[in-house]
């Protein structure tokens, strides 16, 4: 579930734009009927697409029980397709960025995904900034030479 | 793909898209597998026995509590409709 929570959080709320109770009811069923299916999903490279297919399926039904089947006004037609697919990048980049281990993870994921500033970061770790700034540069580097190993056709068209 | 395919602009922007779910949800889903298991013996007990049934039926959030879980809306319904 760590692996995953994020993204189904984020289908929920950022492709499907649920409301937060409705995006919960989605989250909790997700991972309900993951657990039920555990015994039949040991290939570790189904369980992705698994999840995505359920978490989108279970917004959608969302979305048509409570009548709410048209995109909103502010949504352009394919939006949701749209972002589906970076938030799709997106676990691509951030099991890339689990991959790394400590320190680079922390730090990543501190900073631009929990929205800690560089003080912050550097409080708790007894660092000025601009060492935390260098240690983040330095470890996006490293991830962006991680992806490019993988060379396993993971970044879709959409990477610009 | 071109060498800057993956630059830093990019990246910080997919990580900024994965933001942490809820920790009050992240930590029920945690609990699902034992709260699954807590409703399959309280199904299965109700069935061999009619009586308890009958108590469960009435009382389901108490039941819940007593089998040490917390009887939350989701759950009770969840509990509900596998007994109808």
């Amino acid at each position: 579930m760590e692996r995953f929570s994020r993204y189904v959080f984020a289908i929920a709320v950022q492709g499907f734009r649920l409301s937060e109770h409705d995006a919960e009811d989605v989250f909790q069923e997700v991972f309900a009927r993951t657990y039920e299916r555990l015994d039949k999903l040991r290939d570790d490279s189904a369980v992705r697409p698994w999840i995505a297919q359920l978490t989108r399926n279970l917004c959608v039904d969302r979305l048509r029980e409570t009548a709410r089947v048209e995109p909103a006004e502010d949504v352009e037609p394919g939006a949701t397709d749209e972002t589906l697919a970076e938030l799709d990048l997106a676990l691509t980049v951030r099991e890339a960025l689990e991959s790394l281990g400590e320190p680079c993870s922390g730090l990543l994921d501190r900073f631009f995904c929990r929205d800690e500033s560089y003080r912050t970061i550097g409080e708790g770790l007894e660092l000025p900034p601009g060492t935390i700034a260098s240690r983040i540069s330095r470890c996006l580097v490293k991830m962006r030479e991680r992806l490019e190993g993988r060379n396993d056709g993971a970044a879709p068209s959409g990477v610009r | 793909m071109s060498e800057n395919a993956w630059n830093e602009e990019r990246l910080a922007g997919l990580l900024r898209m994965l933001k942490p779910a809820p920790q009050g949800w992240v930590e029920a889903a945690a609990k699902l597998p034992r709260f699954r298991a807590v409703l399959d013996d309280l199904v299965e007990r109700a069935e061999a026995d009619a009586a308890f049934r009958a108590a469960l039926i009435a009382d389901l959030e108490a039941v819940l509590a007593r089998e040490g879980v917390e009887p939350t809306p989701r759950l009770v319904a969840a509990l509900r409709s596998r007994l109808a």
